[in-house]
């Protein structure tokens, strides 16, 4: 066994260091980092089709400068030491000239300075904690950070739906739903609204009923639910099940099929912050929607939307740069001002996207538009 | 503090309680039989639901949703569940029988893990939730200040149901006889003429059968299913089958509703609370009175 | 503990550490950046390996929740470099108070936080074993990491970050080896000898005058300490601690490589900590070389998520095939301490 163990141990790693050394001049290798196993794996799946397709697209247009591009993708696990060794392999062993991802911002913090390190730019597509992007100059991403989106939210509460009590209900145990929560009771409190109830739940429950009893006895108008689409579908219907019947409003977690999928009838007449809307005509976005559903057999979630932009706003900045080089792409990033699924998008001196948000409708299954929000 | 205890507040609880009930009562009876902490009995609960669910849009075809389509979709459930424990236990935890309890543990802990990567590897399934479909339609009805749902007496009867059938089938028939000799002595159980072995697959199998109802109910209960679905769930049920004296079928279903209710109040108190009250629990359990509730006390034979 | 001899191990740690860093150098650049972090990421495995070891192999304790100490002493060690890191730059020249000191410092104390929880833990573990054991520990592992989960001043769930990275080679080398040496030179001792009676035969170790309770509890506090160590050197490695790192499935991970190795060996646990983190990379850098293919209008791919299928079925064969794990309860000639014939 021991000898069993040791040479397939051995033959694995020679194997893929040789594989890795017949690499031709004439293609581009793009890092790719998303969890494909692990509780977070449904994230990482969509956003592993979105960079296949951007990629498939790309090359589909004759590459980059006659290059073909190539994804070397890593599976990061949700996990941040896994995420630190998938960074470091992306950009020494397959010599990425540019990551795309992760998902998460834990995964994010420990891979950025390895990237920054190396100067290697990176875009992470759904990492929302502010802190990722300062690490250093090469850390981009594509998605909004938690106090903005929070913020749009809140706002559309109060003035849109002229709602004055309202009441949170988002996951403990992860950064990006809490921190939309707190952003989102911080605005509506300083707007003059109250937030009659706040409630954790722990990751990876499915019964809600508890938090959600307390929150209807609050007598909130309207349920701010900052969990993701998977979460917020069980969540709304517990709510409705147990009396609710106010709107409810979320983020763009929300964004996936599986909402009205899991959800039904009780997520209808609620909204949600996005990046863009379904119905949106803009050929670009149409086109998108329609690709991903014939390659994968699936709508796009908002992870799979922001892993493509990233791609694309990546791709685009290597073209514009000219050159392999981390500088300069870094360089041709930070100019970017370019139209993709989610909007125009420009960089702002943290490099964060610049971008406006949507506010999106549930009406009969579908994610109807109803508003735009500037930044 | 009056919402902590609302009438609500309690249908929540006996709700949970009862999807713990379900899946505490397959994993009492084999920890009762083999003294295996089988970590895969939630993941037997995950196949359970995700069977359901196949066997709803493959036989939707021909029947409405309503009480032959739930009962077809149950049966359905309960024989893969059954199938896939009876295949654990042969190729898993069978060859291990008489080396030290830990290494069975391990397996059991390598078995779980391998259905959960697998089912979210497999492409046919992925990682990906799904909404479990409304095999039976739902009515609410209101009862003074509590909103009940069909689906709660459902839970409750079918996790009595079963409790009680269990019950007497291993109290009163033969099968029953032999299943607590074999949980008392195996090999004096094999001099007796018993089929040890026999006796333990059955055993799997009705666990597997209860995990693929739960998982069943569940799916009915909290319309989302996923691979990653049965690792929380079986882990409370596992602490309240300790809470109610593991091995004991009453107690399993106490501790159980003794959890959902528990849980249900920690959680409107506070979600760290909530998040942990059930490791409190189990740590207390363990503490005070490691037989549970309802466990005997058996002197530790060395 | 008798007459101790360091020499042999201590030149196969320097030939280890020597070798690597010439390997690693630019100019040879035979192991680059990818090979360290491996590298890195086993060596603390051979801590969190062998210190579980301790528990579970030589002592007969059984811990699920092994990297709950190591969150102790990752998010304990963590929290007091940054703290350091925000005081006024320490005055250059003297050594004592430059970072690395410091460092050194924390992580220690890091381990000691670990083996206090490790002495809480201990305890009630007097009263259960085996599976009860198994499962209460898994139970504290979760307690843990959902108290971290809940604490803003550690960054809750954003996780306890900026953590300066003080974690390199040389001082994971260290600590690795002062780790096998402290392990070592207690198993081989009357101390360990005592704590593998308890495994054998509780009671009759126990008539022959073993104080059983005193060597349990010691065995899950020492065994917490070397995680605490690791889980300090982990998070000044990635720079970032997140409750998440320290749930049920690493902990698991770690629990097959003491199997995998071996019950009561420490080679094994060394060995197994090495080749299965070697494995899992190799596993990656194979399944990301096979090319899709199409089923109907699908585009299949057998990708990376195959990694933890495999990893598991492994794991199984390993407890079917041979129970004993790798080493059985053998050890390496370097891990045995010589001993001087007195006559």
């Amino acid at each position: 066994m021991k000898s069993y163990v040791l040479s397939a141990a051995v033959a694995a790693i020679l194997a893929g260091t040789f594989l890795s050394c017949g690499k031709k001049s004439n293609e581009i290798i793009i890092g790719g980092v998303a969890p494909v196993t692990g509780e977070a794996a449904t994230f990482g799946a969509s956003t592993k089709n979105a960079f296949d397709l951007a990629i498939e697209e790309w090359n589909g247009k004759g590459g980059i400068d006659g290059k073909k591009l190539k994804l070397a993708f890593a599976d990061d696990k949700g996990d941040p030491a896994e995420g630190a060794t998938v960074f470091t392999k992306l950009i020494q062993q397959d010599k990425a000239v540019a990551i795309l991802g992760p998902v998460m911002s834990k995964v994010a913090l420990a891979g950025a300075p390895i990237a920054q390190a190396a100067s290697i730019p990176m875009m992470a597509s759904t990492a929302t904690n502010p802190k990722v992007t300062l690490v250093g100059d090469y850390i981009f991403r594509a998605c909004f950070i938690d106090p903005f989106q929070g913020t749009v939210g809140a706002k559309f509460a109060l003035e849109d739906l002229k709602t004055k009590k309202a009441a949170c209900i988002f996951d403990v145990g992860n950064d990006y739903t809490k921190g939309l929560s707190e952003f989102f009771k911080a605005k509506y409190t300083a707007l003059g609204g109250e937030v009659v109830a706040f409630e954790g739940h722990a990751t990876g429950t499915t019964d809600f009923k508890a938090q959600l009893t307390k929150i209807i006895a609050a007598k909130p108008e309207i349920l701010y639910v900052s969990d993701y689409y998977n979460d917020a579908a069980l969540i709304a219907k517990q709510a409705r099940e147990l009396g609710f019947k106010g709107p409810m409003v979320g983020g763009d977690g929300w964004d996936s099929p599986k909402l009205t999928e899991i959800g039904g009838a009780a997520i209808e007449g609620s909204f949600f912050t996005n990046h863009y809307a379904a119905d949106d005509t803009r050929p670009i976005v149409q086109e998108f929607v329609k690709k991903y559903k014939t390659k994968f057999g699936a709508e796009p979630d908002a992870l799979a939307v922001l892993a493509y932009d990233g791609a694309y706003l990546m791709f685009d900045a290597i073209k514009r740069a000219g050159k392999l080089d981390g500088p300069s792409i870094k360089a041709a990033l930070t100019a970017t001002d370019m139209a993709v699924v989610s909007g125009q998008v420009k960089f702002d001196s943290d490099r964060n996207p610049v971008k406006s948000a949507v506010i999106v409708e549930v009406k009969n299954g579908k994610f109807v538009y109803r508003a735009t929000v500037n930044p | 503090m009056a919402e902590l205890f609302s009438l609500q507040q309690i249908v929540n609880g006996l709700q949970l309680g009862s999807i713990y009930a379900l899946i505490a009562l397959g994993y009492t009876m084999v920890y009762g039989i083999v003294r295996l902490i089988n970590f895969a009995h939630g993941d037997f609960y995950m196949i359970g639901a995700y069977a359901a669910y196949a066997a709803f849009f493959l036989f939707n075809a021909y029947i409405a949703p309503g009480n032959v389509l739930v009962f077809i979709v149950l049966i359905v459930a309960m024989l893969v569940g059954a199938a896939v424990a009876m295949l654990s236990n042969k190729f898993a935890y069978k060859p291990l029988r008489y080396k030290p309890k830990l290494s069975s543990l391990v397996t059991a802990i390598g078995v779980s893990m391998f259905i959960e990567y697998f089912f979210s590897a497999f492409p046919p399934i992925g990682p990906s939730p799904r909404g479990f479909p409304e095999v039976l339609p739902k009515v609410m009805w209101t009862m003074g200040s509590a909103q009940v749902s069909n689906y709660v007496v459902i839970d409750l009867v079918v996790a009595a149901a079963l409790m009680t059938g269990l019950t007497l089938l291993v109290q009163k028939s033969p099968l029953g006889r032999a299943m607590r000799a074999v949980s008392q002595d195996k090999d004096a159980a094999k001099l007796m003429g018993i089929n040890v072995e026999g006796i333990i697959s059955f055993t799997f199998l009705i666990g597997g059968a209860f995990a693929g109802a739960a998982g069943l109910l569940a799916g009915l209960t909290y319309p989302r299913i996923m691979p990653y679905m049965g690792i929380l769930p079986g882990l409370k049920a596992f602490i309240a089958a300790v809470l109610g004296g593991i091995g004991n079928i009453p107690g399993a279903m106490l501790g159980a509703y003794i959890m959902g209710i528990a849980e249900t109040t920690a959680n409107a108190y506070n979600s760290l609370l909530g998040e942990g009250i059930a490791f409190v629990i189990l740590i207390l359990v363990l503490l005070v009175r490691p037989t549970g509730i309802l466990g005997e006390k058996t002197a530790d034979k060395i | 503990m008798g007459t101790i001899k360091l020499p042999r191990l201590l030149i196969a740690a320097l030939i280890f550490y020597v070798v690597v860093t010439i390997l690693s150098l630019d100019q040879v650049h035979i192991l680059n950046g990818y090979f360290m972090v491996i590298i890195n990421r086993s060596l603390i495995f051979v801590i969190l390996a062998a210190s579980l070891n301790l528990i579970n192999g030589i002592t007969g304790q059984f811990s699920l929740g092994h990297m709950g100490f190591a969150a102790v002493g990752a998010y304990v060690s963590g929290t007091i470099t940054t703290l350091v890191l925000k005081l006024p730059a320490p005055q250059p020249g003297f050594w004592i108070t430059g970072p690395i000191f410091i460092f050194m410092i924390a992580i220690v104390i890091g381990g000691i936080a670990a083996g206090l929880v490790g002495f809480l833990i201990g305890f009630p573990s007097l009263r259960l074993k085996g599976d009860y054991l198994a499962i209460m520990t898994l139970g504290f592992g979760e307690i843990i990491r959902t108290i971290l989960n809940n604490i803003d001043y550690v960054g809750g769930p954003r996780g306890l970050l900026g953590i300066p990275k003080f974690s390199t080679f040389t001082t994971i080398t260290l600590f690795t080896f002062l780790i096998i040496v402290l392990l070592r030179n207690l198993v081989q001792s009357s101390h360990g000898r005592a704590m593998l009676s308890i495994r054998e035969n509780e009671l009759a170790s126990e008539l022959c005058g073993i104080d059983t309770t005193r060597y349990k509890v010691m065995g899950f506090v020492i065994g917490a300490f070397c995680a605490g160590v690791a889980g300090g050197l982990l998070a000044h490695l990635l720079q970032l601690a997140h409750p998440t790192q320290y749930g049920f499935l690493p902990s698991a991970l770690v629990l097959i490589m003491v199997y995998a190795g071996g019950m009561g060996s420490m080679t094994g646990s060394i060995f197994a900590a090495f080749s299965l983190t070697f494995l899992t990379e190799g596993l990656r850098v194979a399944f990301d070389n096979i090319p899709s293919f199409r089923i109907g209008t699908m585009d299949v791919r057998i990708g990376t998520e195959w990694v933890m299928v495999i990893y598991a079925i492994l794991l199984i064969l390993i407890m079917l095939f041979r129970t004993e794990g790798i080493m059985g309860m053998r050890e390496a000639k370097l891990l045995i301490i010589e001993e001087k014939k007195k006559k």
